[in-house]
């Protein structure tokens, strides 16, 4: 399932100029004075202790020891975490580093999932594979999030890279089935092949069919997103071959028969099951409903499951063998009643990740808190995401989810009514909380009890959980609710505000607070010239900031692109060049070692 | 009889007629909705003339929304805005597409604009690829593009003669007795022809698909083209 965002790193080590060296009586052998050694021997020796850290954190902070430090930090680091694609060049990332191994790449704001942004806004992962493809050849993993990636680029990958073994691509776009085709079948070590919800065109091409015949070294192959029915003779003779495979993860034109016929095959060594679409096609029952159960029960090392894409109720309780071994369970594409529900969660005790359409109801989620008590992270997404929907979860399911599992760590929550109550009451009950993300679909919903406010709710929030890190609030909030985000949230680093506030107050509460701040989403808030300004003193340490129909002008934008040259501040706007426009459609800003990008589009204005 | 045309009104747009300043609202919506038709129709369907006015929910709705807060018992404006909920269109795509149990169109489809996508083989080849040929502007774009695309099959040989010369004959067996590759494409009659015997823009117009084979086998194909290509002209 995606991972969140996580990112610690400062972009210190991205730079070019190393640090001024420091005074020489501290603990770095250096070059210059007393040279007791030859500095290739004490590279050597850096070179074999610097190996071993592996937090990028530390190497961080290794590499701002001294020159030396900083330049061995750059050969022996193998794995680079880029944040944000245009923070820097493809070039400046093969200066500095020279034994990249594995990179992982980062590139569009996250509204942007949400029609925030038009298309061919960039990202492109072009500049980087084919750089990359001259410097790193012996480049093994490529892991991007929100990129844009074309067919070319993963046939250059393909052929640049003879050693690769892992491509994970999140949320991107911009290639086919035939992209596919080509990794598959150059890629001869390839050991992951990762597709999570991405945009797959279908290009008609038999892609299972171009792996290599003899047995492959696939451990994981997630293709869940491709919306195009795939050959299963070449499939069932490609988990054949991989004796290696842990991790399956089938889309939605592999039906339940064809599920069953695969888990025979290869059922044991598998940890992540995807299950299609868990529906039978129009097969007529020959003799009876075919055994599914058993085919499950041959799953016995499967700890994770997801899928359910087109689910037959009837034959979910085939499900229940592996339910007591389950440490993450994925319902969220499957429209499961409570009564459906409850007798398969009654047997998930070892349930640790959990997501869910809102379809199961609060019913659903106290049988989940009632069982569930190792639960760390809970997802629940809108069966109808429409403002005006039903809502079938509300406070009570959250309470009783508050109450049951109190380790619990993460939260993502779509309902249509809730109260401060429960809020504060999970506040208290679940300590360990550190991404808090609650989404009251109908915009500005007060507290349906009491009609006050959801100030309260998450200021409790706020405060009394201190591992937070990552925060999303809705409903009605005024200015109170950020003067507390503002005051306790002393660990947030993404913070994400929709239809929220009063005032420029709101938002100058978080930039003079939240020292950790990182990640600002802001959209359709009434924030304007003031707040953004009181944050100028900060923007350098952030990944970025974005603010889209909020109340700035485009002067106070030029003045802090003006104030503020390594920061590039994009202004994204419709396409009528009316410049007597009060307000600036969509403002999104980013620190960069390498200016502004060459590849924006017409209606990107850079200032 | 010269008559006052109303030139916002016959102006195309994806919006209901009447409402608001129906012309200022599509446009901007439609810009924000390029990427997600269905969110197009539904956002536009989904409008009533609410008191808040224009349903332009961007930045100048921002102060609107101010007077939202005073009366918290006034119930929420119905109109959907765009990218609310936060759900990813993944995500709503596959909801909908179970809701309707239809089949969802591939979402192949960038920005909107018209585009013409065929096609393309290659003899040999183990994988065939797509082209928009609105993308290119006359048949020597669209050949260095073919070559690129498909170059680490060729022999290298591909894209050598560019578009033949159709009106010659004797280039034209030349071509198809060596063993360069060819591109040929079947037009709206259903037949084969080799690429290059009509005008740029009736090409884009009638060709459906394309395949690039190899000059040897194209020779059944050059005199039944050019046969035809007389007939036309």
């Amino acid at each position: 399932m995606p991972e969140d965002d996580e990112d610690q790193s400062p972009p210190s080590d991205l730079r070019s100029q190393p640090p001024c060296s420091p005074n020489k009586s501290r603990n770095c052998i250096s070059s210059s004075s007393s040279q007791t050694f030859p500095d290739h021997v004490l590279e050597n020796v850096l070179e074999n202790v610097l190996q071993f850290l592996d937090s990028r954190c530390d190497r961080n902070a290794a590499s701002l020891v001294c020159k030396l430090w900083w330049k061995v930090e750059g050969l022996t680091r193998s794995e680079v975490f880029i944040g944000n694609c245009y923070a820097l060049s493809p070039a400046r990332l093969t200066q500095r580093f020279k034994r990249v191994r594995s990179l992982l790449l980062k590139g569009k704001p996250r509204f942007a999932d949400f029609n925030l942004m038009p298309p061919d806004w960039g990202a492109n992962f072009a500049p980087w594979v084919s750089t990359m493809a001259k410097a790193y050849p012996w480049l093994e993993k490529v892991d991007l999030k929100r990129m844009f990636v074309t067919d070319d680029d993963l046939a250059l990958l393909a052929e640049s890279f003879p050693g690769f073994k892992e491509l994970v691509l999140v949320c991107c776009e911009g290639f086919g089935t035939s992209g596919i085709a080509v990794v598959a079948n150059k890629c001869r070590k390839l050991k992951v092949l990762d597709l999570i919800e991405s945009e797959v065109t279908d290009d008609e091409v038999d892609w299972v069919s171009c792996f290599p015949e003899d047995v492959t070294c696939l451990e994981s192959l997630a293709f869940d997103c491709v919306e195009a029915p795939i050959n299963f003779k070449a499939l069932e003779g490609l988990v054949g071959r991989s004796p290696s495979l842990r991790k399956l993860r089938l889309n939605r034109f592999v039906s339940l028969e064809e599920l069953r016929r695969l888990l025979l095959l290869g059922a044991p060594q598998l940890t992540s099951l995807g299950t299609g679409s868990f529906s039978r096609g129009d097969q007529s029952d020959e003799q009876g409903p075919p055994d599914y159960a058993a085919a499950f029960r041959a799953c016995k090392s499967v700890v994770c499951l997801s899928g359910f894409r087109e689910l037959m109720p009837e034959y979910l309780p085939a499900i229940l063998p592996v339910c007591a071994n389950l440490t993450s369970l994925n319902f969220s594409y499957a429209n499961i009643s409570p009564d459906m529900f409850k007798p398969i969660i009654h047997s998930c005790h070892k349930l640790q990740i959990f997501w869910a359409l809102d379809s199961i109801c609060d019913e659903g989620l106290q049988a989940v808190a009632a069982t569930c008590k190792e639960l760390r992270e809970l997802r629940i997404f809108p069966f109808d995401p429409r403002e005006d929907s039903e809502g079938p979860v509300s406070e009570l399911g959250l309470q009783a989810i508050s109450e049951g599992c109190r380790k619990l760590e993460s939260l993502l929550y779509f309902c249509q009514r809730m109260t401060n109550a429960a809020l504060i009451a999970m506040s208290h009950n679940c300590p360990e909380l550190t991404v808090f993300r609650l989404c009251i679909m109908g915009r500005h919903r007060p507290d349906h009890v009491t009609g006050k406010a959801m100030d309260e709710g998450f200021g409790a929030i706020v405060k009394n959980c201190k591992k937070l890190t990552r925060l999303a609030v809705s409903g009605l909030l005024t200015d109170q609710a950020f003067r507390y985000m503002g005051e306790y949230g002393k660990l947030i680093r993404t913070l994400s505000v929709a239809f929220a506030g009063d005032s420029d107050m709101a938002l100058r509460h978080v930039l003079e607070g939240c020292p950790r701040l990182q990640k600002l989403e802001i959209r359709d808030s009434p924030f304007g010239d003031v707040a953004l300004r009181s944050g100028m003193h900060r923007y350098y340490n952030m990944r970025f900031v974005w603010m889209s129909a909020c109340s700035l002008s485009m002067g106070c934008c030029k003045d802090v692109a003006r104030a503020m040259p390594n920061l590039v501040v994009e202004v994204i706007g419709s396409d009528d060049d009316d410049e007597n426009r009060e307000f600036v459609d969509t403002l999104y800003m980013y620190r960069s070692l390498d200016g502004p990008r060459k590849d924006a589009p017409q209606f990107v204005t850079i200032l | 009889m010269e008559q006052l045309i109303n030139l916002k009104e016959t102006e195309l747009c994806l919006g209901l007629p009447g409402g608001p300043d129906p012309v200022e609202t599509p446009t901007k919506s439609c810009l924000r909705n390029k990427r997600g038709f269905s969110e197009i129709v539904e956002l536009k369907l989904g409008l009533h003339s609410t008191k808040e006015g224009s349903v332009d929910l961007n930045v100048a709705g921002a102060p609107k929304e101010k007077t939202l807060h005073k009366d918290p018992s006034k119930p929420p404006a119905k109109a959907q805005v765009v990218g609310w909920p936060p759900v990813r269109n993944y995500r709503k795509s596959v909801m909908t597409h179970q809701k309707c149990s239809e089949v969802e169109e591939a979402s192949s489809d960038r920005g909107g604009g018209t585009v013409a996508f065929v096609k393309v083989s290659m003899d040999g080849a183990p994988y065939l690829r797509k082209v928009d040929l609105k993308m290119y502007k006359s048949y020597k774009e669209l050949s260095d593009a073919l070559a690129k695309m498909f170059s680490s099959f060729t022999m290298g040989s591909y894209g050598a003669q560019g578009m033949i010369d159709f009106m010659n004959e004797s280039k034209v067996m030349d071509l198809v007795n060596s063993s360069d590759y060819v591109p040929s494409y079947e037009d709206k009659d259903g037949d084969w022809m080799l690429v290059g015997d009509v005008p740029w823009p009736m090409f884009i117009e009638s060709c459906k698909r394309l395949r690039i084979m190899k000059g040897s086998e194209a020779i059944g194909l050059a005199p039944r083209a050019m046969q035809k290509c007389k007939n036309r002209f």
